[in-house]
């Protein structure tokens, strides 16, 4: 009894790190996959209505048209990691999803010349100059993309450049979900 | 492109940069007191680890200013502070609150000195020494016969 008691306690150190193990397996093949970033923090705008904000182009209402769901992303012209996710935007435009652009902090001839170089996916591109409305949304950096259902909820959210595998894996089966 | 403005923000976050542009300050010292007073309990959220006060990225920059208009606006700190969580979350609060959600952050501490204290008791109760139980009288007549022989 006392002698089973002895080497269970001894079991313990190893039962804990094996559970650390495998939580840093865990972790390291998010990363490589991309479905884990060490560095992200979770919007606190999932599940919750967009806020109400009017920019040229775009304005609260039009997220909450209640026709289909539609993909938002902030970009700007100066972003180069805006231009590595540009085939997965293309993707979800081939794919026939509703894509809105908003450009923070960007000059319009200089974002109009982005989109004539690396392909423009977008149905509408507004205009955050000041970034004010960005805030709002807690936008931490270009680029970052939401996912509103037709109630003008946002179902998803990702900081950093899109993946085709996030494309494919996430945004296209949330769209399909809230047709 | 997190990477890269990390790599940015370092390159011109000495501390001499924080706030240098006297623009920025509020006229009223009071005020900007308070300002600076909110600001450092705010995380740079390109950064990650500095305050906005702290950081020479945009978004701070952006953020100082929103800070200092809502202090002349006469906002409370804790509205401040509030107004940034509901935008960024806790992450923005660079000391994290007390909730359900941190416990385990806030009183691991006190785990692990509960932990210890107990294992510190086991292995004492387990060495003391068995307490003397004085001899019957059958033993006693025993030793009595062992010692004269």
């Amino acid at each position: 009894m006392m002698a089973t008691r002895r080497r269970l306690l001894l079991l313990a150190p190893l039962g804990v790190a094996m559970a650390g193990g495998a939580g840093f397996y865990a972790m390291l093949r998010g990363m490589t996959a991309g479905t884990f970033d060490p560095r992200g923090v979770p919007s606190m705008l999932v599940g919750h209505r967009v806020p109400p904000f009017a920019l040229p182009g775009l304005t609260d209402a039009d997220l909450a048209a209640g026709t289909q769901p539609v993909v938002v992303n902030f970009f700007a012209s100066w972003c180069v990691p805006c231009i590595e996710e540009a085939p997965a935007l293309a993707m979800l435009h081939d794919a026939g999803a509703t894509l809105y652009g908003i450009a923070y902090k960007d000059q319009a001839s200089k974002t109009a010349a982005f989109l004539d170089r690396h392909g423009h996916p977008y149905a509408r591109v507004a205009a955050d100059a000041p970034g004010r409305v960005a805030i709002d949304w807690g936008v931490t950096g270009v680029p970052e993309t939401y996912v509103i259902d037709k109630a003008g909820i946002v179902r998803w959210h990702f900081a950093g450049p899109l993946t085709p595998a996030q494309v494919d894996g996430a945004i296209l089966p949330l769209l399909k979900r809230y047709a | 492109m997190k990477g890269l403005l990390l790599a940015i923000c370092l390159l011109f976050a000495s501390p001499a940069w924080a706030i240098s542009d006297p623009a920025e300050a509020l006229a009223n010292p009071a005020q900007e007191a308070r300002a600076v007073e909110v600001g450092r309990q705010l995380r740079c959220l390109v950064c990650q680890n500095e305050s906005i006060e702290d950081s020479g990225a945009d978004l701070a920059r952006d953020l100082r200013r929103i800070v200092r208009q809502r202090v002349v606006a006469g906002d409370s700190d804790r509205r401040i502070v509030a107004w940034l969580v509901a935008r960024y979350g806790n992450f923005v609060r660079l000391s994290p609150p007390l909730d359900p959600s941190t416990w385990l952050l806030w009183f691991s501490p006190l785990v692990a000195l509960a932990g210890a204290g107990g294992a510190v008791l086991l292995a004492r109760r387990r060495q003391a020494p068995a307490a003397a139980v004085p001899l019957d009288a059958a033993e006693q007549s025993r030793l009595r016969d062992l010692l004269q022989s």
